[in-house]
Parts: C-alpha cells; structure tokens; sequence
C-alpha cells in the first residue's frame, strides 16, 4: 500500500532526509531553503529524526561543522542555496578535497546583484568546478528519491565524493505534488548505515591517529587532483547503478538524462530543472500542431556530465538549443558550454543554440519554449544559429538589440 | 631518483597521514649551527631546560642525566639562556668535511 | 614540574616549528596536559604548518600521537561543534576532548565568528588561541591583537604613519572579556615562561563540560625582533611588566594566578623587541597608561 502525500520540493527532501537517517544536520536558513530546515528541526524535536542539529551562526560555520561531523564518522546532510553556496565556496572545496560524503539539497536561487529570491541555477554555477556532484531534479518525488540515491553515490568507496541535489527555488521548493513517500524500512534496506574505514576514508578516531588536510607539496598535488577527476568518472558509473538499483526496488527509474522524442528529432531542447516539464509539454503541442519533430533532453546528472548519453540523444538531430538558467559573464551559458565540449569531437554535429532563459525566477512559460523550438527548427534548416548567444523572454524594449 | 614513497596500488585518496609520532624520524637538529652542551658537574638536574625546549630535544635520561638528542636540537639556545647556574653553553657547530 | 614520559607524549620531536619558537613550546605544554585522548583542529597557522604542512606529507613525518584535521582558516569553532555533535550522535562523545587550535588571526579576526557561534551555543570543545601577536605565518602582518605602536610588514614606520594603530584606548582586541561576555565556564590566560601555571589551567579546562578557551601569550623572535634564545625570558618580561596578565575566569568568577609584586615599567619590555625600536618617550608613556588601565580593571595595584 504506497504512502503518498503531497509535499513541496523542501517537504519531500525533508522527509527523504528523516528516512536517511542522517547522523547530524547543519544548516543556516536562507529564503528559499527555510522550511527544509525547519521541517527538519521539527522532526528532531519531536523525536521523528535521531540526529544532531548544529545551529551555525553561517553558512560557512554549517560547510565547516558538515566537515567536522562528516570526519568523525557520521552521516551528514544540509541545505543552501544563493549567497549561503557562494558564503561556503572556500569549504566546499575542502568538503571534496578530503572527499567526504555529505549531501546538500541546493533551492537554487539567484546570486546578488541584482538581488532577488528568485530561481536561477547561478548559485550551483559557481560550484560546478569543486567535485561536488550535482543532480537536477524536475518533480518533487525525484526530489525525494534523489536525496536518498545521493547518499548511496557519495558514501559509495569509489566514489567518496559530496553530492548537491538542486531544485529550483520557489517554483518546485515551495509547489505540492504527490510523493510517494517510502517506509523506513525500505529507505534502510536500501541505504544501509555509514561505515566509514580508518585506513581509507578521512576518519578521525583517538585509536588510529590520522592527519587530515595537511600540506601537500607539488609533487602529488596533481595526482589527488587526478584521484577525484577519477572518482567524478566512477560516479557517472555508479550513479546509473544506484539508479537502476532504485528502479529496481522502488518501481522509479530517471537515469543521468531523459531523452523525451528524440530518436527522431530535428531540433532537441536541453534544460535541467523544472522547466524540462514544460519543454515536454510544448514539445508534444508543436508535433500535434505543427508536425515539428522536436524533442527535449533533460540533463539530470550535471557533474559528473553525462556525455555519453547527450551524444547518443542529440548528435542525430539537426539542432540542439541548450536552454539554461545561468550565464558566465563573457561568454554563455556554462551548460552550454559543456555540451559544445561534449561534441566538440563527434563526427556529426547539429547547431547549437545557447540560450539563456528564467534568470532572476523570470518565468519561462510555453510560449518562450515554443519560440526557442522554432529558432532550432530554423537553425535545423539554415544550418546556422541566428545568435552568438539567445535571451529567452527578455524586454527589449528596456534594452534594445 | 629517491624511491617512490607509493605505488599506484597503495596511493591514498587524499594526502591524508597514517604515521603518528612519524616525525622522530625527521632530523631537524641538522638546521643549526651552534649547539648546547651541558656540564655535568654544573647541573643541579633542575629540569628548567627539558622544560623550556621547543622542540623536546632535552631529556632526562635513564641515568637520570640530563640529555640533549642532538638529532633533534635546533641551537635555538634557550636551555642556555634559562639555566639557572648557568650549566649550558652554546658552541658553534664545527663545519664536518 | 615534570616533563611528560615518552610514551604518554602527544607533541614529540621533529616538528618543523622554527628554531625557539613560543607557540610549539606552549603547545608541548598544552597538548601532553591534555594526554592522547583528544582530537585536534587546526587553524591555518604558523601550528598547522609546523605541524602538517607540505613538507610534512610525503614521508609522513607527523609530530603528534592524537588526530588532527586542517580545513581553512577561520573554521576552528564550528568544525569542532560538529565533531561535537557527530561524535554524540554516534554515541562516541564521552572520554575525547575535542580542541580546536587557533593563532590570534584565526581567533580574534577571521574565526571570531565561528569562535563566538561556538561558545554561544554551548558546544563541548576546548579552544587554544596561541598568541604571537601578528600574522607570523604569512610573514608578519598586523592582527587584532598586535599592540599599538608595533612594527609589522602591513603597519611598518614611515612619516606618515608609525606602526599598529588601531583604536584608541586599548592594548589589543580583548579576547578573554570577549569570550567572558559570552558566558563560558571557563577562561584563561597564560604564558610559555609560566609552564606550571599554563599545565594546571589546561587541567583544570579538561575536566570542565562546554566551552573552554585559553589564551597563551607566545612571543615570536622573528616577527618582534630579538635573539630567539631569549623567547621565554620575553614571555616572563611581558608578565613582569604588566603588559600580559595571567586569570583565570571560572563560572564568571575572575582570579589573577600569578601576582607581580613589583611591576617592572612597560620600557623594559618594548625597548629589547625590534619592533618597537622607533618607538617615542610618548608612545611609550601611551603604552604604559594602557598598561596601567588594563591593571586597574583587574582590580589589581
């Protein structure tokens, strides 16, 4: 008899969190992200969560106190988004380095200035080049189930890598849907309890001295680099078997991407988040009325980046608008940029499109999408973007062009 | 070329250190260039100079005798300057061939 | 006072601290009172380098016998607050004293913030600041507690301006009053040329639950400028000067530990460090008063 509530985005991982059975959660709040925290308060007060809350006075205190609990064995959640990421930047780094497992549920939200609460994906940006892995999730049961694949990925040894599950701030952080939410002693038999080895893992332990975070002189440095490069590849692996595990046990299944129609597409649109749903919507209109045949990618798994399966999706059509919720000031979108690199060497190469879409929570409706299929459809057939670089949705008569 | 210290089966996944108390291997006295020596007859065995050693090279030894482990002084000088019968003296390092 | 036996030993030899340095010495002190039990968090510092800095690594030449983590620099309070409660959620907490280690940058600068989130929500750790009055691991720049008038790298002597200026009215950022404004049991203050005295109150602070800060005055021969044999006879001067007191704070209560009968004038203290050799009659009568005032609120002649 399956259990289904309907929760926000920040109640499911709230409550994929409790069934985790995390050790300790840290956290400071920060509009979108609040309730997360708050549920989780609520459930250690009343004894639903067995864990350690640490109330750090910011959110570089929380990346350092996760780091401090991580170290010592237990398993360790939190919660940011926007200026909190970016206040953790220095830790996140560290948090990877010394290649502890924790998982940080990310709303995504825009960065100041301009200064908003708003949805962008600017905030997770900033952090894609630090080992984390980054999951984006469209619905609020993925929210749920992948806040509990994240644990297994990360604690998994070849991998001991920390794991940010990203959903957009407000639009599925604070949206209900129906979530099927699992029983404990499933979660559990799935997600067994951390273990970690005092000869392997960093693990701070009275009985076996260990020095973690020390110095490390040129000579190595690039090779521990290496050791995480490799252990992002691993990840790729071993998130497609969690996955598959998941499905297996739990009936949901969503791969490190979703091709929607495109096995026969002239255009593909490629966005992450919860605009994918409204991509397959538009897209399903614009073959019943129009007979175009497009399809959308949705990139599920940004780090590591799941190149294989975006060749596979999109090297057979004509064009592929990459739609993004970011920008780097100076060139595009960085998604973008990783899909151009992830077919900068394959043999047949569609038109890529690079278009920047819903900064600032700017709503990225049906009608935008529709008329980013169409440039692609265009591009398709001229076999030539119209643009270096498209602004989706954006007034011009505020700023001309 | 200096053996490896790993090979690509036993390199860690971090520069992370097994080895407590591994830095008695590591000779630090070989930075100085003067270096006490304690007249025993002096010594009144007050302990001042185990005490005030930054590095821990002073010790009272098994003959109860106050020791310096050369291996590890690095002829700061502060045995010399603390003793209070004045028992220490520094004296420059002669240059080995 | 007896030196720790080998064995027992948490610090030993063949650190890469420089030669007559205060802050390994009060270390020696604080790290064998505390004995093996413990697990340590190191600052970025002069401490954490000498300690397990790069050339540290490769042959694994480690001089401590108790665990010990390095993150970043302004992290000590809150990474021990999680240890702290990752070790109780583990049922792992009781018999391990958690210390967080800090120079007086990543104490009284960068890491009040995580210092003062720690002690404000009670947390069960013991913070060692080891004050050597500047930035010394990058080379001598001014911190929050460098005196007035000092000499470093960022503060140097010039027409325009003549060494550490920072607010009128006081000797360094007060870090005990600080950490007594937050209510803790226990603080204290010590010196490498009081060993006895520094031993007892790491003691004393192992047995206490909840926050525990001591502060350790550890001059620095290069970055002050004088012979580093005379390092601790500087820690002593310092203490009989007046310009260093050693209390203790226990449950709001304040005890000075060591008295001076007869307070040497504050000249006899400034004028052997390098760092205060421009230094004028007046500046030094400034310093004196500042001395003086700090005596008067301890309530002492």
């Amino acid at each position: 008899m399956k259990n289904r509530k309907l929760l926000s985005g920040n109640k499911a991982i709230a409550e994929a969190v409790r069934l985790s059975e995390v050790n300790v959660v840290s956290a400071y709040p920060i509009t979108p992200q609040t309730s997360i925290v708050e549920y989780l308060s609520e459930y250690i007060a009343r004894g639903e969560l067995n864990a350690q809350f640490v109330q750090a006075e910011s959110e570089f205190g929380v990346m350092s106190a996760c780091i401090g609990a991580s170290s010592v064995g237990a398993r360790v959640f939190t919660a940011t988004c926007s200026q909190g990421l970016a206040l953790m930047h220095e830790l996140n780094y560290v948090a990877a380095g010394l290649r502890l497992p924790i998982v940080m549920a990310v709303t995504n939200r825009q960065l100041s200035q301009p200064l908003g609460m708003w949805c962008d994906h600017s905030d997770a940006m900033g952090e894609r080049d630090s080992g984390w892995m980054q999951i984006y999730v469209e619905t609020c049961q993925e929210a749920f189930d992948t806040v509990i694949q994240a644990f297994k990925l990360s604690e998994s040894r070849e991998v001991l890598l920390p794991t940010m599950v990203c959903l957009d701030g407000f639009i599925l952080s604070h949206t209900s849907e129906p979530v099927e939410v699992l029983d404990q002693e499933q979660v559990r038999d799935f997600l067994p309890a951390y273990k970690p080895d005092a000869d392997y893992h960093t693990l701070l332990d009275v009985k076996k001295p260990l020095a973690a975070g020390g110095g490390c002189p040129p000579a190595f440095t690039m090779e521990f680099d290496y050791k995480k490069y490799d252990a992002q590849e691993k990840g790729r692996e071993m998130l497609r078997k969690v996955d598959e595990e998941f499905g297996e046990t739990f009936g949901r299944r969503y791969g490190l991407v979703e091709a929607y129609r495109c096995e026969d597409a002239d255009a593909i649109l490629v966005a992450m988040g919860t605009m994918v749903g409204t991509a397959k919507d538009v897209a399903d209109e614009l073959r019943s009325q129009k007979g175009w045949r497009v399809g959308v990618l949705k990139l599920r798994s940004y780090r590591p980046f799941p190149k294989e399966e975006v060749l596979k999706a999109a090297c057979g059509s004509k064009a592929v608008a990459v739609v993004s919720r970011a920008i780097s000031y100076g060139i595009g979108a960085p998604v973008f940029s990783d899909i151009a690199t992830a077919m900068s060497n394959a043999s047949k190469k569609p038109v890529l499109l690079n278009c920047i879409a819903g900064m600032g929570g700017r709503d990225v409706d049906k009608k935008s999408l529709a008329a980013v299929f169409e440039k692609a459809i265009k591009a398709g057939e001229t076999g030539k973007a119209e643009n270096e670089v498209e602004w989706v949705g954006l007034n011009r008569n505020l700023v001309g062009g | 070329m200096s053996k490896p210290y790993w090979t690509k089966e036993n390199f860690p996944i971090t520069p992370n250190i097994r080895n407590p108390a591994g830095s008695l291997a590591f000779k630090c006295g070989q930075w100085r260039s003067v270096r006490p020596v304690i007249d025993e007859k002096k010594c009144t065995k007050c302990g001042l100079c185990v005490l005030y050693c930054p590095d821990d090279a002073v010790v009272k030894n098994e003959k109860d005798v106050m020791e310096i482990r050369y291996d590890y002084c690095k002829g700061c000088g502060i045995c010399e300057n603390e003793c209070p019968v004045k028992a220490i003296k520094m004296i420059v390092e002669v240059q080995q061939k | 006072m007896e030196s720790t036996c080998e064995e027992d030993k948490v610090l030993v030899a063949g650190h890469r601290a420089c030669p007559g340095c205060g802050a390994i010495l009060a270390l020696k002190h604080a790290l064998n009172a505390l004995g093996k039990n413990i697990i340590v968090h190191l600052a970025t510092s002069c401490m954490e380098v000498s300690i397990m800095g790069g050339g540290v690594f490769p042959k694994g030449e480690y001089p401590l016998t108790c665990p010990s983590l390095h993150t970043a620099f302004e992290t000590g309070g809150a990474v021990v607050s999680g240890m702290d409660a990752g070790l109780r959620a583990l049922g792992k907490r009781d018999g391990v004293n958690l210390v967080a280690i800090g120079g007086d940058g990543g104490t009284a600068d960068i890491g009040i913030q995580t210092l003062s989130g720690a002690a404000e929500r009670g947390n069960d750790f013991i913070y060692i600041c080891y004050d050597n009055e500047a930035y010394m691991n990058t080379g001598n720049q001014r911190s929050g507690t460098t005196m007035p008038f000092a000499a470093t790298t960022t503060t140097p002597i010039g027409q325009l301006k003549r060494g550490e200026q920072h607010i009128r009215g006081k000797l360094r950022k007060d870090m005990p009053a600080i950490m007594a404004a937050h209510g803790i049991p226990y603080i204290a203050t010590a010196s490498i040329a009081y060993p006895a005295d520094l031993v007892k109150k790491v003691k004393k602070a192992a047995n206490i639950h909840g926050p525990r800060y001591i502060h350790i005055h550890c001059p620095c021969a290069i970055g002050w400028g004088f012979p580093e044999s005379k390092t601790v006879e500087m820690a002593r001067l310092a203490v009989q000067t007046g310009a260093w007191v050693l209390f203790e704070i226990e449950d709001g209560k304040l005890t000075v530990t060591q008295k001076v009968a007869q307070r040497k004038p504050a000249k006899d203290y400034l004028q052997v460090q390098k760092r205060f050799k421009h230094i004028t009659d007046p500046e030094i009568a400034e310093i004196q008063e500042l001395v003086d005032k700090k005596w008067k609120e301890l309530g002492l002649a």
